[in-house]
């Protein structure tokens, strides 16, 4: 069974991003890339299904600019056996993503794919559940344990009330979330054999799909700010500040 | 035409989100139909006919829709959805699974977690962590929506709108529920709860999470929440995390308890009224959103604030 794992490239966890004062987007220029990091537990759960002997080849996938190629590299470093980068400058939707990788499926095949829950850029949680459906395929979304047999996965998830456990039949895709594995550092010498493992570049075209936007950005604007607090000396003087707060004590 | 508000429930009660969502609907629109989707349903159903502002309540039972699997449920919104040309729901976590599904089937960009409706079609969405607020225009004939239910007020009770029962559709039959795990609590919900009080790496362990925290969160009458890394470390039930990709929330009071601060974790609490941090590090980023920080060790500032209160 072929696992796909769609990857993509954003900025970086750690980066405090900047709004641009026109309301135009956000100032990504000279920011660090990295990997989203909820894909980087989609890959780690993937390399060890393969490992288990339940998964004989694990695939990644990155929509996006040439440099997703960097991407899809740190992948191949993790153990991904190949990669397929298909490329565009575009900003590209979740729709237009999960149709995509829906051409990716169908030419691949794959008994599964792992996805990330959210990429951590946009926010928008629903790329893994679009190609479900574009799939016509079960989905099981937030997961936090999988086990794969005879067809199956049984998938736990993360839900707001605790935890909810389903069975899917396979193919399917399953999105993953925080608590579902620790990802793998890559070692020296697997970063550089990741460069020589096979990476394929396509096009949104080769799909036939269009990358054109549905929503309309119109402005991006910073959040508003918090007026300056004060720091208490005492748990007496907090108590006294929280009690002068209307409707808060 | 009118919307369709997917409707957040337990089959026996109604979450507050539905109601912070239905705010939000009727900003987009007048004329809101709730679809309750689930099994022995019908305390639910009538607990939407009671909000105010709801003109009709769909009532879908069957076994497949029980527990909110995915693919029944989104085939059910997709074969309502010719009546509607809004479909939304709170971000709740089967808001969040299901709608994405709906709004493939049908050919429409999603536009998730909105807090700010500008019109019909114009809506305010957070990106980056909530370091970044766009304003996004749908040019689809239909929307899907979902709403960032902290963002809203919830709608009063005070209708009275009649509750249709309406028939399941067939279901793919793809997937099956296995089990629940859901933890039952006398403490009020974490995404509507008056205060919360989170706690974080600083606790150490379990032990003292529940030692230290949870007594001052029933003295308060508190929902209890943890930062990524207490949960990480299994110091807090998953349910629990507030942040980017947990929980967000915005109550009247919020107490940081040894949370550094991460911006994940500021995304899902700084729109919170009051916001106090206890902190050992002086330097801690939780300071600069904290309306009030007292920089103390929390396991002797903790039990003193509980007794004093």
């Amino acid at each position: 069974m072929k696992i796909l794992v769609p990857v993509k490239r954003v900025v970086d966890f750690n980066v405090r991003i900047r709004v641009n004062p026109d309301g135009s987007g956000v100032d990504l220029s000279n920011v660090k890339m990295s990997m989203n990091p909820f894909d980087e537990i989609s890959m780690e759960e993937a390399l060890k299904l393969k490992e288990a002997g339940k998964a004989a080849e694990v695939i990644a996938v990155s929509i996006g600019p040439a440099k997703a190629e960097e991407t899809l590299r740190s992948a191949l470093a993790m153990g991904a056996d190949r990669a397929i980068l298909v490329e565009t400058d575009d900003s590209v939707e979740p729709l237009a993503v999960a149709k995509i990788l829906k051409g990716v499926v169908d030419a691949e095949g794959p008994g599964l794919v792992i996805v990330g829950k959210q990429a951590i850029d946009d926010d928008s949680n629903q790329t893994g559940q679009m190609l479900a459906a574009l799939m016509g395929r079960a989905q099981a979304t937030f997961a936090s344990k999988v086990e794969l047999e005879g067809g199956k996965a049984a998938v736990t998830r993360e839900v707001d009330g605790g935890l909810q456990t389903i069975e899917i039949e396979l193919p399917a895709v399953v999105t993953v979330d925080l608590r579902l594995n620790e990802p793998r550092y890559a070692s020296l010498p697997s970063i550089m054999k990741a460069k020589k493992k096979p990476l394929e570049k396509k096009t949104p075209a080769d799909y036939g799909v269009s990358t054109a936007a549905r929503l309309k950005v119109l402005r991006t604007e910073e959040p508003s700010t918090r007026k300056v607090g004060i720091k208490v000396k005492s748990v007496a003087e907090l108590i006294d500040k929280l009690r002068a707060e209307p409707g808060v004590l | 035409m009118a919307i369709l508000l997917l409707a957040d429930h337990d089959n026996t009660a109604l979450s507050e989100q539905t109601a912070k969502a239905l705010t939000a609907a009727l900003q987009i629109g007048r004329d809101v139909h709730v679809l309750v989707a689930g099994k022995n349903a019908k305390a639910a159903a009538e607990a939407a006919a009671k909000l105010s502002g709801v003109t009709k309540v769909l009532l879908a039972e069957s076994d497949t829709l029980a527990n909110n699997l995915a693919e029944p449920l989104a085939a059910l919104i997709v074969s309502l959805s010719g009546g509607y040309d809004t479909l939304i729901s709170a971000a709740t976590s089967v808001g969040k699974n299901v709608m994405p599904r709906v709004a493939a089937l049908l050919d429409v960009a999603q536009v998730s977690e909105i807090i700010e409706v500008q019109s019909a079609d114009t809506f305010k969405r957070p990106v980056y962590a909530g370091n970044a607020i766009q304003t996004v225009q749908t040019t689809d004939a239909k929307k899907v929506i979902t709403v960032r239910s902290a963002a809203f007020a919830s709608a009063p009770e005070g209708g009275s709108a009649p509750v249709e029962t309406i028939t399941a559709a067939p279901d793919p039959g793809l997937s099956k529920f296995v089990r629940d795990a859901i933890a039952t609590s006398d403490r009020p919900e974490l995404t509507s709860a008056k205060i919360v009080i989170s706690g974080g790496r600083a606790l150490g362990s379990a032990e003292k999470f529940k030692e230290v925290i949870l007594p001052v969160a029933d003295k308060l009458g508190a929902a209890v929440g943890a930062s990524r890394a207490a949960v990480d470390a299994g110091y807090a039930p998953n349910d629990w995390q507030v942040g980017q990709t947990g929980k967000v929330v915005a109550p009247h009071l919020y107490i940081a308890c040894g949370i550094s601060g991460a911006i994940q974790h500021l995304a899902g609490m700084k729109d919170s009224k009051i916001i106090v941090a206890i902190n050992k590090d002086a330097e801690a980023p939780i300071f600069q959103v904290a309306d009030y920080g007292l920089v103390a060790d929390l396991f002797e500032v903790l039990p003193q604030f509980k007794e004093a209160l």
